[in-house]
């Protein structure tokens, strides 16, 4: 980044703490950018002619003599049709060795939609996966992590989201990804002969931990040029939330805030809401769709990040290994798609909502009886269908190897449970029931 | 001449202000940037500096701007034409502003100041009035709205002229009133009212007692809450908070709904503004939309404006019910409002309370429920607002400060349970933790004798005991298995089940099931509790299931049929004939 000529250079740093820096200069605007001896610096605090900064790469070896110049505005993006097929670092700087695209700059983090511009989602996103087709149907403009324990292959399974999905643009944001996940998306957009419609705004493990609060913003302002601007769908990935949040934490707890819940800052709802509330279908067409990962500790969903996520998101996809079908499915219980109901039984074939519903009902009475089971208990001849009808519907429907259309999802649905329950134990609307359940020889 | 004063420090949204003059806590004041005119409230003073939180982003802010002091608190404006509005937390109106993103510094009026409104004069001139005394009448959305003698004005006065039936504009003058020095006071049609005070211009406050009917069962039969009650709804996410928010503000039997949907997602405000205009209300036939008011401060939106906007709503809801009219208030997430309140909290450096809320939580949750009620009006007319909030409870544990605070404010608890949203039994209230302190009320219940039945409530005491046993014999079950209890525990436990299944669930997304007057949940209330008084005979365990699985399955396939319609008489008929075969000599003596 050069400085311009009639830039002022202040070189007297009166404090330096771990992520930030403190200096007597005058006319800074608040969470306006510096340069710190050439590093990227945000305002975050102004008290009389005292200016706070966020050093992005961390403190260490800072002199005080360091020459700081303010340069005048927020963080910022060049947008325009040339960061199609490109891969940026959290400054949106190339890095892929390709030229500085041009375009018209706009700051990141900018305002939200006017609620009443939006428009109602309701284009169902196919994904072949049954675990989210069937049970948590997704839908354009939506926001909705997977939670999952790091090792789940949440990447790979987000990655074959973004192939399937029908979108005009999909953007990656990656925050402390390792440098293998990092070829794994870059190996898996390319062999898919999709690169020239994926844009790709990268922090890895070896970049400083604070750059990724730069990252949603960035992916987002890419994002709201292509839906605002040229009506296009939008998908973008954030992977992983948890590491974003964790940063967050890093900078507040080094501005002497007050931690509340998991050593988490006050605002972290707030600061993950303006992240995902990016999330819009607009009039014109255009959309944005967040799909993010949010990695759990020991499956722990109570903990501040994913509680927050919980309640900010639209649902939720659940990752878990099924040790009965040896297979890894996404969780009927704790997966959650809350626009489900704006497309299926209406988008999608009409016994849709009852049939899932007693499906997943079943598949709680079949945990039941393996609990039962645990203790010892002998198991009535229900639980033992309940336990038969759990295995196939785990491997047929739930796993995330599945990949079918939703017709084909209902009739083996229908299938399964026609196997092994009696039509009085479904509680499936009479109508349905006599159109769609198979007869059984 | 009013106060100025100097940008002097900026964290965040709070700005710390030097002022040349004397200015008021609470007082409303704009940061004049390059581009906009930021709006802002003190919320702190020390000595010249005024601590104040901007309702927008902060972004460029310099030291050194300056600000100009407003001399009055944060108002609404109030008058014919709020109802079917989209407003923001401050009162703006959505729909005005231009472009597809919010702008700093963009304030809209949420009144048209050019529409003609048929007015017509209730009172003449010569009159006595005070504060809050109908002057005269229009039509909004072709509901009586009374225009009203400013709710500012002590004291009484004189009406000195009033104009006749006619057409006017918000800016006309409708009346002038005398105050006893003979000082002439013009009036409009519109009025302002600073929001965080709450209105009593009204004679009395009784206890409430009549039944507010929400359509949902599990409230109107088992947590009645009535006309000027308050309750709340925690629950963690995905438990359905919002789902049944919704479900009671489209069937609820109120004059007025307003919805404050405070920091929580976008997408479930352009539910309501996308379904209501199309939705009817069930009790008049009308448009939804024609009834409803949305305050808006979704959770991308600035934070300080989160707080404001359950106070806008709520001084909204105190203007409608002072015209004698039900009003039914509700506000989710009011947890979002009480962490807005604890990162400006953390901000100014106060001395922070349990999980780092401010101190004196509880007593803003309180001082806020309190404003609900059912008032008698001076002219003897009654009003009321019924205010229900959700709490979002972090990690789902009811052991903190906003669920603790709210429980002492609010008298009914709709405790949502994880466990029943992930079995899909919703509404997920839990049946045995929830509660209605209104069905203590002697009035209530005499109320519930005369308008519903002299059975009811008895009846509602069988159903709660019948639950209660159900989930004892259950965990004995759990505990000895099932062939080591008595057949009987297993038919209690399937009664109680027949009980959750057919009243207490009920499919918000279903058409017929969801909407659920009360005549017909006395109808399915009554054929339930026959059923759970019957006498069974069973030879095994297996049997009983089976056949209460059948038995619920009927009654389901009841609560999803037209009421009363061939469909509905054909389910019923199956079931008499399935009870036929099952039930013991007993039954006949
Ligand atoms: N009464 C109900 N009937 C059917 N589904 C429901 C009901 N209540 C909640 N749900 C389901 O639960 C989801 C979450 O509900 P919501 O009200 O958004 O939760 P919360 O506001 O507590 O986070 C909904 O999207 C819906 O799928
Ligand atoms: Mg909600």
């Amino acid at each position: 980044m050069a400085t311009k000529a009639f830039q002022k250079i202040y070189t007297k740093i009166t404090q330096i703490t771990k992520a930030t820096c403190s200096l007597k200069a005058a006319n800074v605007g608040n969470e306006e950018l510096a340069t710190v001896d050439g590093n990227l610096a945000q305002v975050v605090k102004i008290i009389g002619d005292e200016v706070t900064l966020q050093v992005f790469g961390g403190t260490e070896g800072l002199r005080t003599n360091a020459e700081v110049v303010f340069m005048g505005k927020a963080p910022s993006l060049r947008v325009g049709d040339q960061l199609s097929g490109r891969f940026f670092n959290a400054f949106g700087d190339p890095i892929d060795g390709g030229p500085v695209p041009e375009g018209n700059e706009v700051e990141i983090g900018g305002p939200s939609v006017n609620p009443v511009r939006r428009k109602q989602p309701s284009e169902l996103i196919a994904t072949g996966i049954a675990g989210i087709d069937l049970n948590n149907t997704l839908v354009s403009g939506q926001k909705i992590p997977f939670f999952a324990d790091p090792d789940q292959p949440y990447n790979q399974v987000m990655a074959n989201v973004a192939l399937r999905a029908k979108t005009d643009k999909i953007i990656l944001g990656g925050m402390g990804l390792t440098n293998d996940d990092y070829l794994y998306f870059k190996n898996i957009f390319s062999n898919a002969g999709v690169l020239d419609h994926i844009i790709s705004f990268v922090n890895t493990t070896e970049n400083p931990p604070v750059e990724r609060l730069l990252i949603p913003d960035m992916a987002l302002t890419a994002a709201e040029y292509f839906a605002v601007e040229k009506n296009e769908k939008v998908l973008v990935l954030l992977t992983d939330m948890t590491l974003y949040a964790d940063a967050l934490s890093i900078v507040s707890n080094r501005m002497d805030q007050i931690p509340s819940k998991d050593s988490m800052p006050g605002s972290l709802y707030s600061d993950l809401a303006k992240i995902y509330e990016k999330a819009v279908q607009f009039p014109d067409g255009g959309s944005i769709t967040i799909i993010a990962v949010t990695t759990l500790s020991g499956g722990d969903i109570t903990h501040a990040i994913p509680d927050n996520t919980g309640y900010i998101t639209e649902g939720q996809l659940f990752l878990r290994r099924d040790t009965d079908v040896g297979k890894v499915i996404v969780d009927p219980f704790r997966s959650l798609s809350r626009l489900k109901q704006l497309v299926i039984g209406k988008k999608t074939r009409e016994d849709h909502p009852q049939l899932m519903n007693a499906a997943v009902r079943l598949f709680a009475d079949a945990a039941n009886a393996k609990t039962k089971l645990e203790n010892g208990f002998d198991l009535s001849d229900y639980d033992e269908r309940c336990l038969d009808f759990a295995k196939e519907y785990s491997s047929q429907i739930l796993a995330i190897d599945v990949n079918i259309d939703t017709t084909e999802m209902l009739d083996t649905t229908w299938k399964i449970l026609a196997a092994h329950f009696r039509v009085e134990e479904l509680n499936i609307k009479q109508d349905l029931v006599n159109k769609y359940m198979p007869k059984v020889s | 001449m009013s106060t100025k004063g100097i940008v002097k420090g900026i964290i965040s949204n709070l700005v710390i202000v030097e002022v040349d003059g004397p200015v008021s806590q609470n007082e409303i004041c704009y940061i004049l940037s390059k581009e906009a005119r930021l709006m802002a409230e003190v919320i702190k003073v020390v000595g010249p500096q005024a601590y104040v939180q901007v309702f927008e982003s902060t972004r460029g802010l310099k030291v050194g701007f300056e600000v100009e002091f407003s001399d009055h608190m944060l108002e609404v404006q109030l008058g014919p034409g709020l109802l079917s509005r989209n407003l923001d937390g401050l009162q703006n109106d959505l729909d005005k502003m231009e472009g597809v993103f919010l702008r700093s510094g963009e304030y809209t009026s949420p009144l048209n100041t050019e529409q003609l409104w048929d007015f017509k004069p209730l009172a003449k001139a010569g009159d006595k009035v005070q504060a809050a005394d109908w002057l005269g009448e229009t039509q909004e959305n072709l509901q009586p709205h009374k225009i009203m003698v400013p709710f500012v004005l002590e004291g009484l006065y004189t009406v000195k002229s009033i104009v006749e039936k006619g057409s006017y504009t918000l800016k006309d003058t409708i009346a002038v009133l005398l105050d006893v020095q003979g000082n002439e006071i013009p009036v409009t049609m519109v009025q302002r009212w600073p929001v965080k005070k709450a209105l009593k211009a009204y004679k009395e406050k009784p206890r409430p007692f009549r039944l507010l009917e929400t359509g949902v069962r599990i409230i109107d039969i088992a947590n009645p809450i009535v006309e000027g009650g308050t309750g709340f709804i925690p629950g963690p996410f995905g438990t359905g908070k919002t789902v049944l928010q919704h479900a009671i503000s489209k069937q609820a039997e109120a004059d007025i709904v307003i919805m404050a949907a405070c920091g929580e997602r976008a997408n479930e405000v352009v539910e309501i503004f996308t379904e209501f205009p199309e939705l009817e209300d069930p009790h008049t036939g009308r448009k939804l939309m024609e009834r409803t008011i949305i305050v808006a401060n979704t959770s991308n939106m600035p934070v300080a404006a989160r707080e404001a906007s359950v106070y806008t709503a709520m001084t909204i809801a105190e203007y409608y019910r002072s015209m004698g009219l039900k009003v039914l208030l509700m506000a989710d997430s009011t947890s979002r409002w009480a962490q807005a309140l604890r990162e400006m909290s953390n901000r100014l450096e106060e001395l922070p309370g349990q999980d780092a809320f401010p101190m004196d939580l509880s007593a803003i949750i309180a001082g806020f429920y309190g404003r609900a009620g059912y008032v008698i009006l001076n002219n003897g007319q009654t009003g009321s607002i019924t205010f229900i909030g959700t709490v979002s409870p972090a990690g789902g544990n009811l052991k903190e400060p906003v669920t603790e605070g709210t429980k002492k404010a609010a008298r009914c608890f709709f405790a949502l349970e994880q466990a029943r949203a992930d079995s899909k039994r919703y509404p997920a209230i839990n049946p045995i933790e929830s509660y209605s302190k209104y069905i203590e009320y002697p009035e209530f219940e005499e109320y519930i004798q005369k308008t519903v039945s002299d059975e009811w409530i008895p009846m509602v005491n069988e159903m709660k005991t019948l639950l209660q046993r159900g989930k004892e014999v259950q965990e004995q079950i759990n505990i000895l298995g099932d062939d080591g209890v008595p057949l009987d525990y297993h038919i209690t436990y399937w009664k109680s089940e027949v009980i959750d299944f057919v009243i207490l669930q009920q499919d918000a997304f279903d058409k017929i099931d969801a909407l659920c007057p009360i005549e017909r949940q006395q109808y399915m209330l009554k054929k339930v509790m026959g059923i759970t008084r019957l006498d069974f005979g069973f030879d095994n365990f297996t049997e009983i299931m089976d056949y209460f699985k059948k038995v619920i399955n009927i009654l389901r396939q009841m609560n999803y049929s037209e009421f009363e319609s061939d469909k509905f008489k054909e389910f019923e008929k199956q079931l008499e004939e399935l009870l036929k075969e099952r039930i013991t000599q007993k039954n006949q003596g």
